[in-house]
């Protein structure tokens, strides 16, 4: 264990220094999410119809602020076009069926605890399929509660991310001093806003690169010859490939948190629950492993290995919907896609997002699992008498 | 007391049995040399017994410790120098050294001293900062050694240390050993250089083919082959032809031939060599110089196995 551990500070201490984990893991999928993140929504908003529906149940300062000054702007601008809905349900069906991209509910009582500094809720319910739109509409509310912090009422807007229940929201507003809490909530499954969807898509694309400093020194070290001394010191050979291993971990888990962290302040991407990313952080770093250990395995060389590496880093990624949301391809795809730990990554963030608690990234988290388990297993078998031969 | 014993070792690759029933022993204090040319089996034998090559069979103990390759328990005794330059290039001489040292369990001040102390002796302490890619050849070859110094082993096994090195640092490094045989290391050292078997090895081992043909020490070696002289005639013309004619003559053990040149090996060359330049001349083959040389451990090794150490 204490050999795995010097094997793994050495490797880790070489990786840095030679900056190339540091490009692939952070630099390069920091740089690409930031530009996918400016670039999406612009071209979006021009070649994009977005279908607001509002339901004012308010009748308030907030309520009438937004209606009639925010929203008609919008629309002039031919941004956007927005319906006024008497009751909800009706509101809510026109939503599912898609006619509808998204729907700002302002409840009842709204302005009145606004001013009485006790907070309110406004709900935006986006439709399924339209992440774009949903994004949109999100932005268009978010700068305005932002100008009624500044100018009338000193209330602050706070994001109140992953809750379904609008009564739970109402409630842990009403006790919170923050005044107004945007909540939205997608109709069926959540899929992640544009920004989150690129940042996570990105991270998880270039683990798999990242990953692969580890499990490929092992050949890097037959190449300069230190193989046969590892093997010849007073050291288990579990911790040989331990070390190896933990240097992969290491680097993919770093990589993740730090672009989850950068994401997060510089572009506001938004991960969702810490606890939840976690796990599903740690899954997917270990099938990236695993799967990387396949391809070194079967390399006779570091280059071969690299080479290898990055075709399976891009087909995966690809096949996984890391560079498009899944929902806007075609369904086959999104089939094929499962066969990716990608997909049950960007999967187990969507319904993260949508907030019925941790118990939503058990499956994807297990299914990346048995990834991690199913390629170690055939790692091993292929590796057998062969990866520690001097 | 043995710190080295092995016996019975066999390893085949596939078809090849590249090393076939060797065994042997070195005692504290004793250098051991395993002399053969290429393809010999040297550094498969030695990679059984430093555990880093799974055997088919045998046995090896150091310390009285069995060495396997799952063995971890023993290791600590074994320096072990790759015949190929086996460190970071990346990381400096004292990185290197110190990543090892750790490997090895020494504790960090008596790891910082060792590794000043090594530094000093592979004459590296002044560049020891230094990324090692950077180095010479020669340099770089005495990191290597350095590196199996580190832990104090109680065998040091050297795989052909001073191929491909300049003279001046060979002979610091041939000096090195010598100065660990004395203060009671064991050595093993394997070689395609008789004069280095010769200078440095109490006891060697002739091995070809993947068999120990002899072994013991120079004087017991040179005896095997009686008290036969090597000549060498540097010749003129066909040496096939030479070859020929000297053939009735049965005095002559053996002779081979190279392009220029003739080794016959005989009893008492000072007698019989105006008869072999008579033959020469009279076969109308120049003879272009005459070397006559005692019995060495090149002329055991012709004797033992039919052709040289080096061709
Ligand atoms: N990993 C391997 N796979 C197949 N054959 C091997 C392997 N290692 C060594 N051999 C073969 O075993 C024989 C002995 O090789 P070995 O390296 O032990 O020789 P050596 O005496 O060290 O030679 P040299 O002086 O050239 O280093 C050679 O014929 C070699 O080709
Ligand atoms: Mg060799």
């Amino acid at each position: 264990m204490r050999a795995a551990f010097i094997i793994a500070a050495k490797d880790l201490s070489q990786r840095i220094r030679d900056r190339s984990a540091i490009l692939l893991g952070l630099v390069a999928p920091l740089g690409l999410a930031l530009i996918f993140g400016a670039i999406i929504p612009d071209t979006a908003g021009g070649s994009f119809d977005v279908f607001l529906g509002y339901v004012d149940e308010d009748r308030g300062q907030v309520s009438r602020g937004f209606i009639e000054e925010v929203l008609p702007d919008v629309v002039a601008e031919g941004l956007a076009t927005a319906t006024s809905y008497a009751d909800l349900d009706g509101a809510l069906a026109d939503v599912e069926a898609g006619t509808i991209h998204a729907l700002y509910v302002f409840p009842e009582g709204l302005s009145d605890g606004v001013m009485a500094g006790q907070g309110g809720t406004v709900r935006l319910v986006g439709n399924v399929d339209q992440s774009i739109s949903t994004q949109i509409a999100e932005a268009i509310l978010d700068g305005y509660l932002a100008e009624v912090d500044a100018i009338s009422i000193a209330v602050g807007a706070a994001v109140l991310n992953g809750a379904t229940d609008p009564e739970a929201i109402i409630a842990t507003a009403a006790g919170a001093p923050a005044a107004v809490v945007l909540a939205d909530t997608e109709a069926a499954s959540r899929e992640l806003d544009i920004v989150t969807f690129f940042s996570a898509g990105m991270a998880v694309f270039f683990l798999f690169f990242t990953v692969q400093f580890g499990v490929s020194s092992l050949l890097e070290e037959r190449f300069h010859g230190t193989l046969p001394r590892l093997l010849g010191a007073p050291i288990s050979r579990w911790s040989i490939l331990g070390g190896k291993a933990l240097t992969s971990f290491v680097l993919g888990i770093v990589s993740m948190i730090v672009l989850a962290v950068a994401t997060t302040l510089l572009i506001g991407a938004e991960w969702g629950d810490p606890a939840g990313v976690l796990i599903l952080m740690l899954a997917g770093v270990l099938s990236a492993l695993g799967i990387m250990a396949v391809v070194a395995v079967v390399s006779k060389t570091p280059e071969q290995a690299a080479n290898w590496q990055s075709i399976v880093a891009v087909v995966l990624g690809l096949l996984g919907g890391t560079f498009f949301p899944l929902s806007q391809g075609p369904a086959i795809l999104s089939l094929f896609s499962k066969l990716t730990p990608h997909a049950w990554f960007l999967q187990g963030l969507g319904d993260l997002s949508a907030g019925d608690g941790l118990a939503v990234v058990v499956t994807p988290a297990l299914a990346m699992l048995a990834f991690f388990v199913v390629t170690v297993a055939l790692a091993t078998l292929l590796g057998r008498g062969k990866v520690l031969a001097p | 007391m043995n710190v080295l014993e092995c016996a019975g070792l066999v390893k085949a690759f596939d078809d090849l049995v590249a090393v076939d029933d060797v065994g042997f022993h070195i005692a504290a204090g004793e250098t051991y040399g395993l002399l053969g040319p290429n393809g010999a089996g040297k550094t498969t034998s030695i990679s059984m017994i430093a555990g880093i090559l799974e055997s088919d069979a045998g046995t090896v103990t150091v310390g009285g410790t069995e060495i396997t390759t799952h063995t971890t328990e023993g290791k600590a005794q074994i320096g072990y120098v790759p015949q190929d330059i086996a460190i970071y290039p990346d990381l400096s001489a004292r990185e290197n050294l110190r990543f090892f040292g750790k490997l090895y369990g020494l504790p960090k001040e008596q790891l910082d001293l060792r590794i000043d102390e090594v530094l000093e002796v592979i004459g590296l302490a002044d560049r020891s900062d230094d990324r090692t890619d950077e180095y010479s050849g020669g340099m770089k070859r005495r990191l290597n050694i350095g590196i199996g110094l580190l832990h104090e082993p109680s065998l040091l096994i050297l795989d052909e240390p001073t191929v491909g090195v300049d003279p001046q640092s060979r002979n610091a490094i041939l000096e090195g050993v010598e100065a660990l045989g004395h203060s009671g290391t064991a050595v093993l050292y394997t070689t395609h250089y008789m004069e280095e078997a010769e200078r440095l090895c109490d006891r060697v081992a002739i091995i070809d083919g993947g068999k120990i043909r002899a072994e013991g020490t120079r004087r017991e070696l040179v005896e095997l082959v009686g008290q036969r002289d090597t000549v060498n005639l540097g010749v003129v013309g066909s040496a096939p032809r030479l070859v020929e004619a000297l053939q009735p003559i049965s005095e002559i053990e053996s002779i081979s031939a190279a392009e220029a040149s003739v080794e016959i090996l005989v009893e008492g060359a000072s007698e019989l060599l105006p008869r072999i330049l008579d033959t020469a001349q009279q076969a109308n083959v120049g003879i272009s110089g005459v070397e006559v040389v005692e019995p060495n451990l090149e002329s055991v090794f012709l004797h033992l196995t039919g052709k040289a150490l080096r061709d």
